[in-house]
């Protein structure tokens, strides 16, 4: 019955996602104030069925109703509860219509905080997410219903796939989905705006602190993946450049320049064109990635074989969607007037330029993701390409990048003066040089140049991250009336998680300490100026495996620092490595056991990880710094005088 | 002419989604199926697994020799598995060739029982608890069958439920020809 009423709830919101899309786009074009008061009621409608259906599905997979074929594929009764509800979004269906709650999520806030947009502009934007909730409805209930019912029922569930029962693993999708699914209200906006011919510096406003959170969520979904491959997937890597992961990388490079172009909209009333586009890409980007995941055009060749429908289904969404949208823009971008002029040197020119490289740097991952289609789409072998392609091409975009992204905040609008932005930046200048030509002098040989430029750019970006707020506190200490804006102090706090991202990741990939040896119990490893002592390898009972544990003990100048574990796992048939990890905000330890030998030898690898833990670290400041940006008081101002404004 | 150019900008991101929607369309029509398993032309994995209904006895690669030899991977809990089942059993009843079954991840007593109620096709049910074997042999997804040669070499693979019509023009057709080799 329950999975009937989910099944119901979806079609109903179906149906209201088009009531939602007709008065909201017709009735703005007729200016119908009657038809544009019933949009926002069938937008919350709308969005409270479908978290309905998402229930449903949560409650069938809470209780094991194996008669739902969705939930006897991906949930078993053994299964802990917390993971029969993450077992939700375990598949494709699921997956879909956790997409779909999202983007309910975000019409109810968009809903919720419009009431002081004009009624023609909220009517368009909700029109469009209406547009959006009716593809993914109808995509869902004409391909890939999850509520189908299965008779004669299973009597036991498949199991929710292993790899996903973890914790961060769990959480990884909604993040995700957070951030895709919340630049569609960017799209929406800038839909709207293209549909209304009024892109303004309102327009700008308004839609900032959407896309702020939008990739504030995206950026802490792709933190996520990053720390979960670290630790679960083996070998100390922590970004593969696997199609997956860039599915999410190029909407958020993407969506990175959208958010630093919107400053200039709303500041200067420039760049409103390239505004406009670069929000129509972020969420086709973000359908691309659903695409690509989903289909397993690039991925997995199997997942699409029984049912060629969702693919073309998802593939003439894309079209219709984009395709549309950028019809619009051809159309009215032409005609919108140009913004204020800026010289040369002026923060509108760094801001330019750093929209080109994040534009850059996402073309050439897009170009390195669908390199393999397009060889294999036009019959020239198949290939994979991996990551020393994304390394040489990433790597010189985004040197240039980081340098710019230390001077851009110094630079006044429309006419810089070079001499100030260089006063301002002299120490931290000097400070960056004296990090690099130091690194340069402690670490020679290979390698060298790069660290060496990592610790430069790290310094530099950190230290001009800093001279703002410091600038801000001394002024307070002398008595002086003066004010640190969170979204100037968001800025800064995501630059510094800029600069410990470009730290961790020079670190730890070239100071790294990565060692292979034969180990006898009793005897002691020296890497890194830590001792690794091994006492042996003991067998350990597992619920379903039998281990054979070792252990280390790690010390430093005979103070004993950790003792650490890896396992191999031996189960019925085949045996898996649990490596053991040490954690530390400086570095991590990481042992892997390989192969007994004889005489109760093993191989043994122990990497030395120095300051892995703050590209993480990095990625988290990031989305502080958008949290901070994205609840400045000039954006809620606004909705308490509407408030006011209402009463 | 000069209007053109005036208008390129405004147009060329359309044509980059023209050609991407153009290629991806593309993509989905290459056939999967036609995307060959790496493991076809090479030995067996090895493996150990207890039998279904026997479970104290063992069987190994060496079950493969001597004849040419069908694996199917399937699981009680598999929906498409219930609809390949009759067409198994339909084979077996022909007595072409021995099928042997790898189930995975599995009920012990559901699979016996699906065995009971719907017809046993299968010599032998090699049972892979933690689906360890089935990772081996590169299984995506149950139902998968195998055709394995007289010298335990996988020379075919056939990817969701074997239809009467696979049989006929695939399967056949390869048994024979496996058949005549030494």
């Amino acid at each position: 019955m329950i999975p009937e009423l989910g099944h119901l709830a979806l079609i109903l919101a179906l149906g209201l996602a088009t009531a939602q899309a007709w008065f909201g786009l017709v009735g703005a074009q007729r200016r119908d104030g009657v038809w544009l008061a019933v949009v926002r009621p069938a937008a919350v409608a709308q969005a409270l069925f479908v978290l309905g259906a998402f229930a449903a599905l949560a409650y069938s997979f809470l209780t094991c109703d194996f008669s739902v074929a969705y939930v006897a594929e991906n949930s078993n009764v053994a299964l802990p509860w917390p993971y029969r509800i993450t077992a939700v979004w375990g598949a494709h269906e699921g997956s879909l219509l956790l997409w779909v709650t999202v983007l309910a999520l975000w019409t109810l806030a968009v809903a919720r905080f419009s009431r002081h947009l004009p009624q023609e502009f909220a009517g368009r934007v909700l029109g469009v997410m209406g547009l959006v909730t009716l593809g993914f409805c109808l995509f869902m209930l004409t391909t890939s219903d999850p509520f189908m019912r299965l008779l004669p029922a299973a009597e036991q569930g498949r199991d929710l796939n292993p790899i996903l029962q973890d914790p961060a693993m769990a959480i990884h999708p909604p993040m995700l989905y957070m951030g895709y699914v919340g630049f569609s209200v960017a799209f929406a906006f800038a839909v709207a705006a293209l549909l209304g011919g009024r892109m303004d510096p309102v327009w700008a406003r308004w839609s900032r602190p959407w896309t702020l959170t939008a990739w504030l969520f995206l950026t802490f979904g792709i933190t996520l993946g990053s720390w979960w491959s670290y630790y679960e997937l083996g070998w100390g890597g922590w970004w593969f450049w696997d199609p997956v992961e860039n599915a999410s990388f190029m909407p958020w490079l993407v969506g990175t320049a959208l958010v630093h172009s919107l400053a200039v909209t709303e500041k200067r009333g420039a760049f409103k064109n390239w505004t406009a586009l670069l929000a129509i890409a972020a969420f086709s980007l973000s359908l691309l990635g659903t695409f690509l995941v989903r289909s397993g055009v690039l991925i997995s060749v199997h997942s699409f074989a029984s049912d060629p429908r969702r693919g073309i289904f998802i593939l003439s969404m894309i079209g219709v969607f984009v395709g549309a949208a950028l019809t619009l823009y051809a159309w009215r971008a032409p005609t919108l007037a140009r913004g204020g002029g800026f010289e040369p040197f002026s923060r509108e020119t760094l801001l330019l330029l750093n929209n080109i490289f994040l534009v850059v740097a996402a073309s050439s991952v897009l170009l390195g993701t669908l390199y393999p289609l397009f060889m294999d789409a036009f019959g020239l072998g198949q290939l994979s390409v991996g990551p020393p392609y994304f390394d040489a091409v990433f790597v010189p975009v985004m040197l240039p990048f980081l340098i710019l992204l230390g001077i851009g905040p110094y630079v006044r609008w429309k006419h810089g003066d070079p001499a100030a932005t260089a006063r301002t930046l002299r120490i931290a200048g000097i400070a960056a040089l004296l990090a690099g030509v130091v690194s340069l002098i402690l670490m020679h040989g290979e390698g060298a140049l790069m660290l060496g430029a990592g610790a430069l750019l790290a310094v530099w970006i950190g230290g001009s991250a800093f001279i703002e707020p410091l600038a801000y506190l001394r002024r307070r200490r002398q008595g002086r009336h003066t004010t640190l804006s969170r979204a100037t102090l968001g800025m800064c706090v995501a630059h510094l998680g800029a600069a410990a991202l470009v730290l961790g990741i020079s670190v730890t990939s070239l100071l790294g300490i990565e060692q292979d040896r034969v180990m006898r119990p009793g005897e002691t490893a020296s890497v890194a100026g830590y001792d690794f002592s091994f006492e042996g390898v003991h067998p350990e009972a597992g619920p379903n495996y039998e281990a054979r544990q070792g252990i280390f003990r790690v010390s430093r100048r005979g103070r004993a620092v950790a003792e650490m574990r890896p396992e191999k796992r031996a189960f019925t048939t085949t045996e898996t490595t649990e490596a053991a990890i040490e954690p530390g905000l400086f570095r991590d330890f990481y042992i892997a056991l390989g192969n007994p030998l004889d005489q109760g030898a093993w191989s043994v690898r122990i990497q030395y990880k120095p300051l892995v833990r703050f590209i993480w670290l990095g990625g988290l400041l990031m989305m502080l710094g958008g949290i901070l940006a994205a609840s400045d008081r000039r954006y809620r101002a606004r909705e308490t005088a509407a408030a006011t404004e209402y009463a | 002419m000069k209007k053109l150019a005036q208008y390129t900008p405004f147009i060329l991101p359309g044509l980059v989604l023209l050609f991407l929607i153009g290629l991806f369309a593309r993509g989905l029509f290459l056939d999967p199926s036609k995307v060959e398993s790496p493991l076809i032309g090479k030995p067996s994995p090895a493996f150990s697994l207890p039998e279904l209904k026997q479970p104290d006895k063992r069987l190994d690669q060496s079950l493969f020799q001597g004849h040419v030899t069908l694996l199917n991977v399937w699981g009680a809990w598999c929906v498409a598995c219930h609809e390949e089942h009759p067409v198994l059993v339909e084979l077996a009843a022909r007595k072409l060739l021995p099928i042997y079954g790898l189930d995975y991840h599995d009920d012990p007593q559901a699979a016996l029982t699906m065995l009971e109620k719907d017809g046993d096709p299968y010599t032998a049910v090699l049972f892979d608890a933690s689906g360890d074997v089935a990772i081996d042999w590169g299984v995506y997804g149950a139902p998968e069958s195998f055709l394995v040669d007289k010298h335990g070499v996988i020379r075919d693979k056939y990817i969701g439920p074997i239809t009467p019509e696979i049989i006929e023009t695939r399967l056949i057709p390869m048994l024979q020809q496996l058949q005549a080799e030494p």
